[in-house]
């Protein structure tokens, strides 16, 4: 019995992670003896069209990050293209507060390749890769040899499951990039380039990996896949809120009694999930800030999250749900200094290509490293704002937003944390600079 | 007719092609759209983020460089919120980049400067350390400072796809990447400089021009660059009665952007101090400085001297001088010593070429012709190598029409690149290659042959036949080496032939001796050598020949002669020149060097020495003569004028079969050497890929 | 440049794995599996993989510098990443990363003077509820706390 990172929660709806904590959870004997691959006969019964119906039906919107609606982007890829259809799937897992597609990889591996080869029909696609970041090696070896076991026992290659479908699978390692969990960098690294996002239109639906046709997503996306369509897209769909269908695997980390990776319903109550899910804070400290869906979310106050985790109830509040990586604050927090790391981390992230966000990310960074530190006047803490301001929007892709939004709301929010920072310095009898 | 659309610019309603780009569409009605990282021709960045625009229902600023416009467009780009938003985009690249204007080498002529201070912020809120690294030198032309590189990736991409050399990149990443070379510290490429051109700051500077001037402080006079033949405009930066710098900053010749290594840099020959600037004079065996007048007197009296006992005199004339001279030579040669002994070094056989096309107008191509044919073929050739423009017109025709380029040639070139085909042919085996894309190039709409030396007499006559056998329109190019090699053979500068290719028999005159009947000529009297260096490789049979010599550098030719004329430089004097494509543009003066005088000035005052009448040795007044007397040269003189290019076609009669055999041999230049010019250049000699090889391009993946 | 017959099996299987023509996609997973075996991305690794992939020695210059785990400079056998990213900085991470340049006697992207340890200090590497986290070489370390990457750091020295 493999030891889980956290214990299951009661409250959790288990639909992606139900196969957590089985005995050889990740072999394919467990997949087959807990329904596996019967998604996959439907799918290859139901035919294409079918498929992306039931996706669209489920409300599925991409886990990565950016809530797409998932069946919309299928339908987008041709299907009688000349060039052949790739499969993609996104495991470059790296927005700060994310940790789920580490356990889908590694506790249910068979459940993603079911996935993948059902994308490979509703595309006709006969190859597919997943691309994984680099620090994730012992996921590469692990689904290495989930892949060979795969091939040997005829569940990949030119006959999968006895069916007459064709699918080969292939993994890629990424080496060090956030950047390239954005689908167009992710392209170019596949490529073997530097991983700088490409410019749309073209979408990679139409021309992605090597100018072909390319269905991209998340890990968990394509997990979610065989349960919709072995138990329909209505009844996937059913399990969330209107237009925000299903459950997703929530990462609950920072101030918590017990941190961890639970699956629940879209439109979950945040304050249950922090409070009854994760345990609630210790010490009985107070809550004093939220970043809902990994670091670049804008952050929210305590008094903000009192709402249902779903895409459109966040985006009512002013920020996102985004990866699912929720990072839990409490009073003892110091908000000058998340500020601080999170901007070190898109600065570090930033692949220079475009002028704001190469520009703006370095700037803020030695900025809010000053006001850290207490050095400065409270104009500057205006000009971070206002510099994050002139990046938003602007640049090429969405790492400057990223960089932006959190920094945005923690100025507005916690103004007074940089403040009192200034104000200690002063009052340490050191000379203000600024 | 492409598909127009309506949209709304500011306010005003606006036609303009569907699919254009915003940028594009608003340069053409005035509104200037800021951008550094757009360059039109090479690939779109969208990096800069100069260009955001609003345009209604989207939420964003839209990038104005990559916005094709659509119908019904409604488009703002003069709002405060972009102004706004260029003012921050300014602040962002100031951040890091040194505000030290004053000192820097691009200071009056950069982008960024003239930027901030259209749109920019008056200010500079950035209070932190700025990110520095040091300078680095990537070869003896190119000095990169990354401070200052904004990361337009405009040298990235004229390296790559402009040039097809692809020797700059990338590296790191976020605020630290930077632009690298190829090889790690240090390029090794082209030398060309493009990429110092198109840097719209004071990233990439020239070695041999960095930090020795203000650009104000300069005169910039745009004339022919003097080395290859294929007439690329070159904008000479003269401070001084120096020559600080080349470029072509204004795109306004036949090579729009385009400049090699020899046109951007090999012009240091002009101020080298091994110039000849004093007339010598042999005086008891040792050549000695004298004055202008004994010089030209003595030339004078030798050669009526020789006229008057009916001796023997030659001319050996040059690839370098202008059309005047070589006009006016020919006169002096013809008309003032009744001899036919004229000839210079033939590095093509233009000759058949006229002749076997005689009575068409329409079959010479332009240098513009290659950028728009529908296909080339290239023979015998290493076009990067010898004809850089020409392989530059090609590619930019391949990447921007997908042009179908064939190539036959002894060894691998850059074209392979691109080319649909590329088959190996060994000399002499050339034609049966290019039989064998029969097939292929007769489903050409239309084609341009461009061929080299190893095509010549009959095999030019079989090529033309080829040609007409396809069925298809079919221009060519004869490949010649230098800056006016054409103008020479036009200009009659060869023993059977008047200007304009007619029979010397028309002047009543038998055919003169070739460069090797005059040096093999035991008897020869005088021999007057003009910007050329026979003697580097062979020997004056006439040991007591009186040897006359126009030249810049005293050279091996120089060394044997009686009498040295100092001669002006291309870049000294006014004219015209033809380029390899028949192009005739003019010469403008940039500067005097002291003590030289043009090679027409030489001919005219030693003329009028002699007491004989060849009219006005003034560039404009002899140009107005050829115009008038050499067939297809009646070209259009505001053209020329002002500074544009204008084909002369000499193609309307048979051309006198040529009674013997000539030596025809390219000289085989690469793009790092240019005949005796090239050796006095330290700045083509110090590069480290000189001399250079030519059909040694490595085959690369496309 | 000759690689154990490991590593060979695994680029053989790597060029194989890409549409034909399109070799050059290897060239990230390439450099990091040598990387692996080698120690660091030295001079000659450049050029063998440029001439491996038929790409320009730029082409590779452009790639290493843009990962952040491609490394010009040898590593330490045993390469400690700290994460301090949010989640980790909220549990401590920033101690941890102090307590190991202390126990380790090197700073950020150091190398120990017996080569076997170098020290990083690395953004989010996905361990987030379990934070503090740290990676040595691949093995991923939770809730390490300083005295957990004391014995960490001894039981790895017993090994050399």
């Amino acid at each position: 019995m493999k030891i889980l990172y956290n214990e299951p929660s009661p409250l959790e709806t288990r639909v992606l992670s139900r196969r957590f904590g089985l005995e050889n959870s990740e072999r394919l004997d467990t997949y087959l003896a807990t329904g596996g691959f019967e998604a996959f006969r439907k799918a290859l019964e139901i035919g294409p069209d079918q498929i992306i119906s039931e996706v669209k039906t489920s409300a599925l919107r991409g886990r990565g990050g950016a809530g797409f609606p998932t069946g919309m982007k299928w339908s987008f890829v041709p299907r009688n293209h000349p060039k052949p259809r790739y499969i993609i799937v996104n495991a470059d897992e790296s927005e700060p507060g994310t940790c789920k597609d580490r356990l889908l990889m590694e506790y249910d591996p068979y459940q993603l390749l079911e996935g993948m080869l059902i994308a490979g029909i509703a595309v006709d696609s006969r190859k597919g890769y997943i691309y994984v970041r680099g620090e994730y090696r012992y996921l590469i070896t692990h689904l290495e040899r989930v892949v060979e076991e795969a091939y040997s026992r005829g569940y990949l290659g030119k006959n999968v499951a006895g069916t007459g479908f064709e699918f080969d699978v292939y993994l890629h390692s990424g080496a060090g990039a956030y950047e390239c969990g954005e689908e167009t960098a992710l392209l170019d690294s596949l490529e073997g380039k530097r991983g700088i996002p490409r410019m749309k239109p073209p979408f990679p639906a139409v021309s992605g990996a090597w100018q072909s046709p390319t269905l991209l997503n998340n890990v968990e996306t394509f997990s979610a896949v065989p349960h919709i369509i072995l138990n329909g897209g209505q009844w996937f769909a059913g399990l969330g809120t209107p237009k925000n269908g299903g459950t997703r695997l929530v990462c609950i980390s920072g101030h918590v009694n017990k941190p961890g990776v639970y699956e629940l319903p879209l439109g979950y109550p945040m304050l249950k999930a922090i409070y009854e899910v994760a345990g609630g804070i210790p010490g009985g400290r107070k809550l004093k800030a939220v970043i809902p869906g990994g670091s670049s979310c804008p952050v929210l106050r305590a008094a903000e999250c009192d709402l249902a985790m779903d895409y459109d109830s966040l985006a009512k509040a002013g920020s996102m749900l985004g990866s699912g990586g929720m990072v839990v604050m409490d009073e003892t927090t110091d908000m000058v200094r998340a500020a601080l790391r999170i901007m070190a981390f898109y600065q570090h992230e930033s692949c220079g290509w475009c002028i704001p966000c190469r520009e703006g990310t370095a700037w803020l960074r030695k900025m809010l490293a000053r006001l850290d530190a207490g050095i400065g006047t409270p104009a500057d803490i205006d000009l971070v704002g206002e510099l994050s301001k002139n990046m938003l929007g602007r640049t090429f892709c969405a790492l400057g937003d990223a960089a932006a939004m959190p920094t945005i709301s923690i100025v507005e929010k916690f103004r007074d944390e940089f403040e009192a920072k200034l104000q200690s310095y002063a009052a340490a009898g050191l000379v203000q600079v600024g | 007719m492409a598909e127009l659309v309506t949209l709304t610019i500011d306010g005003a309603q606006v036609q303009a092609e569907k699919g254009a780009l915003l940028i594009d569409v608003c340069k053409a009605r005035g509104i200037e759209i800021p951008a550094f990282c757009y360059y039109e021709g090479l690939a779109l960045q969208a990096a800069c983020r100069m260009c955001l625009v609003e345009v209604e229902k989207m939420p964003k600023l839209q990038p104005g460089c990559t916005l094709p416009v659509a119908e019904g467009m409604v488009v703002k780009t003069d709002t405060p919120v972009i102004h706004e938003a260029r003012k921050s985009m300014l602040e962002f690249l100031l951040a890091n980049h040194p505000l030290d204007c004053p000192v820097c080498d691009k200071g009056g002529e950069c982008e960024l400067q003239d930027m901030t201070f259209r749109y920019g912020l008056g200010e500079s809120r950035f209070l932190e350390n700025k990110h520095h690294v040091d300078e680095q030198q990537w070869s003896p032309v190119v000095f990169f400072d990354r401070p200052r590189c904004i990361l337009c990736y405009r040298c990235v991409r004229i390296c790559d796809e402009g040039v097809g050399v692809d020797a700059l990149g990338v590296v790191q990443r976020g605020v630290v990447s930077a632009i690298a070379p190829s090889h790690g510290d240090h390029l090794e490429c082209d030398e060309c400089g493009m990429c110092i051109d198109i840097c719209p700051v004071g990233a990439l500077t020239s070695g041999m021009y960095r930090y020795k001037t203000r650009p104000w402080e300069m005169n910039h006079v745009g004339t022919i660059c003097t080395h290859c033949s294929n007439g690329c405009k070159t904008t000479l930066g003269v401070r001084g009665g120096q020559v600080i710098r080349a470029n072509n900053r204004d795109h306004s010749g036949i090579n729009g952007e385009f400049l090699c290594v020899k046109g951007r840099f090999g012009w240091d020959f002009v101020n080298s101090t091994e110039r000849a600037q004093s007339p010598m004079l042999r005086t008891n065996g040792r050549l000695e400085p004298v004055s202008w007048s004994r010089a030209l007197m003595t030339v004078a009296r030798k050669l009526n001297e020789v006229k008057q006992r009916g001796g023997r005199v030659g001319f050996i004339a040059s690839n370098h001088t202008s059309n005047e001279e070589n006009y006016y030579l020919q006169k002096l040669a013809r008309q003032g010593l009744r001899s036919n002994n004229i000839d210079h070094h033939r590095t093509g056989d233009v000759v058949t070429l006229i002749d076997a096309l005689a009575g068409r107008t329409d079959a010479l191509a332009t240098v513009a012709d290659l950028y728009a044919a529908k296909a080339s073929l290239v023979i015998a050739s290493d076009l990067a190598q010898q004809q850089p423009l020409l392989h530059f017109q090609l590619r930019a025709n391949w990447r921007h029409h997908r042009s179908r380029t064939y190539v036959v040639t002894p060894g691998p070139v850059r074209e392979r690149k691109f080319a649909v085909k590329s088959l190996h042919a060994e000399p002499g085996r050339e034609l049966d290659a290019v039989e064998s894309l029969r097939d292929d190039l007769s489903k050409e709409p239309e084609l341009v042959i461009l061929f080299g030396d190893a095509i010549q007499g009959d095999a030019v006559r079989r090529l033309v036949a080829f040609g007409d056998s396809l069925g298809i329109p079919v221009k060519y190019v004869c490949l010649l080496d230098y800056s006016n090699s054409r103008g020479a053979i036009d200009m009659g500068l060869a023993p059977g032939l008047l200007p304009g290719y007619r029979p010397v028999a028309e002047a009543g005159l038998e055919p003169g001796m070739t460069i090797a009947e005059m040096l093999a000529d035991a008897s020869l009297d005088v021999l007057w050598v003009v910007g050329a260096n026979p003697l580097r490789n062979a020997r004056l049979a006439a040991e007591n020949a009186f040897v006359v010599v126009n030249e810049m550098f005293l050279a091996e030719t120089a060394q044997r002669a009686d009498v040295i004329f100092p001669a002006a430089s291309a870049y000294e004097k006014e004219g015209t020149v033809t380029n390899v494509c028949g192009e005739v543009q003019s010469l403008k003066k940039a500067l005097k060097v002291m003590g030289a005088k043009t090679d027409l000035e030489i001919f005219g005052l030693v003329a009028a020495e002699m007491g004989i009448d060849l009219g006005p040795f003034q560039p404009g007044a002899v140009f107005e003569e050829i115009r008038r007397e050499v067939r297809g040269y009646n070209v259009s003189l505001p053209v020329i004028a002002t500074g544009g290019a204008a084909q002369s076609v000499p193609l309307n009669g048979r051309v006198p079969a040529l009674t013997r055999a000539e030596l025809i041999q390219s000289a085989r230049d690469t793009l790092f050497t240019s005949g005796t010019l090239g050796r006095y250049s330290k700045n083509l000699t110090s590069v480290l890929e000189h001399p250079g090889k030519l059909y040694a391009s490595g085959i690369e993946t496309p | 440049m000759t690689f154990s017959a490991e590593l060979e099996a695994r680029f053989a299987k790597m060029m194989q794995s890409y549409p034909p023509g399109r070799e050059r996609s290897a060239l990230v997973p390439m450099l990091l599996y040598a990387q692996d075996e080698i120690g660091h991305v030295s001079e000659a690794l450049i050029l063998e993989v440029a001439a491996r992939l038929n790409i320009s020695r730029l082409d590779v210059d452009e790639v290493i510098g843009y990962y952040s785990m491609l490394h010009k400079r040898p590593l330490g056998k045993y390469h400690v990443q700290v994460c301090t990213n949010i989640s980790c900085l909220l549990a401590g991470g920033e101690q941890l990363l102090e307590h190991a340049k202390k126990s380790l006697g090197i700073g950020h992207k150091e190398v120990t003077p017996d080569g076997q340890f170098s020290l990083e200090e690395v953004e989010c590497m996905g361990a987030c509820c379990w934070a503090p986290a740290l990676e040595i070489n691949y093995d991923f370390h939770h809730f390490v706390t300083p005295e957990k990457l004391d014995q960490l750091i001894a039981s790895l020295e017993k090994v050399q």
